[in-house]
């Protein structure tokens, strides 16, 4: 049966069990969204700018075991997208993007609403294609979806002409495909596998550090268990929070910059360190030849090799799903009589407790401004900890992290690679679609939401009850915060002027607006918020302006040397 | 220190600047890049003359193995191999440096591929050292232009590389 390529486009997205497209159309992909028109399995949803269609899609990804999909038209469609796919490649989120591209016969000619899209997003994506031939776009869509899923994930691009979107072929779909270009390495070679876990068993000062390869594996379970078995304590990274459940007795913080101390001094003074589907990436572990200590053996599990040895020199490499390895872990140490010696374990975590005394997340809980964390605290009690959280990037997003306690995966969503200023409100569109019923909030703050305000128009178009925790602070509250710290306290452009009423906003766009003043009020406003269960409530937390992040690693930094805060 | 890279790629349109941005994105040096086709029309061979500390050549291949593109990495100084390189060059050939020139030419075992009453164009063969040595033992003021491929490379005896 001949199809046109737009029919087909639609019909491998229909195979694949796309349930949501996001995107805006465009001149280049108007055969597309003619064939969108014409079915009803496939949903679109009408962003009001791209990047929010594919924050949104990145959103979908990351709340649910699905893949997001956006589609956007060519040129100004594709650059106001690459920050999108940006934050997604950053975070290794699986999501296809599908562009349309201007005539085949026109590329090269500087025609309307051309740019080079391959060229443009090469270095943000795990993979882009340009389909050139009609004949094509079964097979290469087939193979964005097996690529953006499979190894370490992350956003594929298909640039679609717009006359092969038009051109006829004959549909059939592949059922399998295979590359022999792309042959991940997915399990973990048996006797490192050994090796580690007899390195676990002798470890006097043990310390597992696992980040978001946990949560894009589906690893949470397993790690925990492990976990649980060895009696160790876990940290999470940014991007790996609710891969061990935050209330966990074993669970000692978020670990970086930002993370607990008592998280970092058992990073720093550990014998063997366990890093789970993590990088070393900066912000995680401050200074690398301070992190540096020759009588500590490092094992990691990861499915990417090149980020195994890339910042810190590893003992045990596994390369491999960490699911999979993991899962080998916990069978070797059931079937193994050995465990840990219970004596020096007993003494590091007694050391550790001691640690946790300096109780480095405290704050003026008596303080007559609302403070930022108590907001976030009131939060979590409201929702009962059981809210997909999304963010955006700043003091907002840290406090977030700290105390909101995430006991299960993928309900913490967040730009930790890329930090995009504007990710919070798009994503939780993603999230609440895919999560019909779910409590979705953005935690943000009044620089980031503005950003990709105009999403909320999104929101009333699909009827989307996110709630929205403005922490306006009426600054760029990190930068701020580090001008003060190393730049003399001189607040260059930092501060947020001429604010919009934030409560007027969302009643015109056609939400509910509350405004919260006194820190007595928040836990009200926050119960009357979440009643509304059918409609959008942005919050606008009036909140201490002078309120920082403690703990602090700061930039360069080894990762004990800290700033606490002040003695309260 | 310098690495020979041979990388068994994709004969697509895209797959250079794929390797080429990588580089760059990541500050890795390219000292040289030769890339054709191989006796499988599918699939090209490149060889990327690079330098660095070990760390940064064991990343260079790690992030080349992840490209989509690229089929097979080896870092051939890991080995025994052999290393050519051709250029052409142009020289002033007049008078009686024109039999100087030929001698020369000889003593490199470089073939004249092409004469005028004023010119010598040589190719020449060989390991960048020996390239660089014949561009010094002439009078750099005859020398009107010079092409070089970089370096292509090879491993010795039963080291293979292909799929």
């Amino acid at each position: 049966m001949q199809l046109t390529g737009a029919e087909i486009l639609i019909r491998c997205l229909q195979e694949e069990g796309v349930e949501y497209v996001f995107g805006y159309p465009g001149g280049a992909v108007l055969n597309i969204y003619d064939e969108l028109f014409k079915q009803t399995r496939v949903k679109h949803v009408l962003v009001r700018h791209e990047q929010g269609a594919v924050h949104a899609a990145d959103g979908y990804s990351r709340s649910s075991l699905k893949t997001g999909v956006a589609l956007v038209t060519s040129g100004p469609g594709v650059t106001n997208a690459v920050t999108g796919i940006a934050t997604a490649y950053m975070d290794s989120i699986p999501m296809v993007v599908i562009t349309g591209q201007v005539p085949t016969a026109a590329i090269g000619q500087d025609a309307f609403q051309e740019c080079d899209t391959v060229g443009i997003t090469r270095p943000c994506v795990k993979h882009n294609f340009l389909v050139k031939n009609v004949a094509d776009i079964a097979l290469t869509m087939k193979k964005a979806f097996y690529l953006a899923t499979t190894g370490r994930p992350g956003p594929v691009l298909v640039d679609i002409p717009k006359d092969v979107s038009q051109a006829l072929a004959e549909w059939s779909y592949p059922k399998t495909v295979s590359m022999r270009s792309y042959n991940p390495v997915t399990k973990g070679h048996a006797g490192q596998i050994k090796k580690a876990v007899q390195l676990l068993l002798e470890a006097k000062r043990p310390m597992v550090y696992s980040g978001g390869g946990v949560i894009l594996n589906n690893a949470s379970d397993v790690l925990t268990r492990l976990v649980r078995l060895l009696g160790f304590p876990c940290t999470n990274t940014l991007m790996g929070l609710g891969g061990f459940p935050a209330t966990d007795p074993q669970f000692t913080g978020m670990l970086g910059m930002h993370g607990t101390y008592e998280s970092n001094m058992a990073m720093q003074n550990c014998d063997v360190l366990f890093a789970v589907g993590s990088r070393f990436d900066d912000r995680v572990i401050g200074n690398p030849s301070h992190f540096f200590r020759a009588d500590r053996k490092i094992i990691h599990v990861d499915i990417d090799p090149s980020s195994i040895s890339k910042r810190v020199k590893v003992d045990v490499p596994i390369v491999g799903y960490v699911a999979d390895v993991l899962a080998e872990m916990v069978k070797i140490v059931e079937s193994s009589p050995v465990r840990p010696d219970p004596v020096a374990l007993k003494a590091w975590w007694a050391e550790i407790k001691e640690w946790q005394r300096k109780d480095c997340l405290k704050y003026d809980r008596a303080s007559k401004l609302i403070k930022p964390q108590m907001v976030v605290e009131k939060l979590y009690e409201v929702t009962q900890g059981d809210a997909f959280i999304t963010s955006d990037v700043g003091q907002h997003q840290m406090w977030a992290a700290q105390y909101y306690k995430f006991n299960k995966p993928r309900r913490w969503i967040n730009s930790g690679g890329l930090g995009t200023m504007g990710f919070g409100l798009p994503a939780a569109m993603g999230v609440q679609l895919v999560n019909p019923g779910a409590t979705v909030a953005c935690v943000t703050g009044e620089a980031s939401i503005q950003m990709c305000i105009q999403e909320l128009s999104t929101c009333k178009q699909y009827h989307l009850p996110i709630k929205i925790v403005n922490l306006n602070n009426r600054y760029m509250g990190m930068v701020r915060q580090w001008q003060e710290f190393f730049y003399g306290n001189r607040y260059a452009e930092s501060y947020m002027d001429a604010l919009p009423d934030f409560v007027k906003l969302a009643e015109a766009y056609g939400h509910v607006g509350l405004k919260v003043e006194k820190p007595g009020d928040i836990d009200g406003a926050l119960r009357e918020a979440f009643a509304q269960k059918e409609r959008l409530v942005f919050l606008d937390f009036i909140t201490d302006q002078t309120e920082n992040v403690f703990p602090m690693v700061p930039g360069g930094k080894g990762l004990t040397e800290m700033i606490l805060a002040e003695e309260l | 220190m310098r690495h020979i890279l041979s990388i068994l790629v994709e004969n697509e349109a895209g797959a250079l600047s794929r390797i080429s941005g990588l580089f760059s994105a990541r500050g890795y040096n390219i000292e040289s890049l030769t890339v054709a086709p191989t006796e499988d029309p599918t699939m090209s061979r490149m060889t990327i003359v690079t330098s660095g500390s070990d760390d940064v050549i064991e990343q260079i291949t790690k992030q080349l193995n992840k490209l989509v593109e690229v089929v097979k990495v080896v870092d051939l100084t890991e080995g025994n191999h052999i290393e050519r390189e051709l250029m052409l060059v142009k020289v002033r050939a007049a008078g009686k440096d024109r039999d100087e020139m030929k001698r020369l030419a000889d003593i490199f075992r470089g073939n004249i591929l092409d004469v005028t009453d004023k010119s010598y164009t040589i190719e020449l063969t060989g390991t960048g050292s020996k390239l660089d040595a014949f561009l010094q033992a002439i009078e750099p003021g005859v020398i009107l232009e010079t092409v070089r491929t970089g370096a292509s490379g090879i491993g010795r005896g039963e080291r293979i590389l292909r799929i």
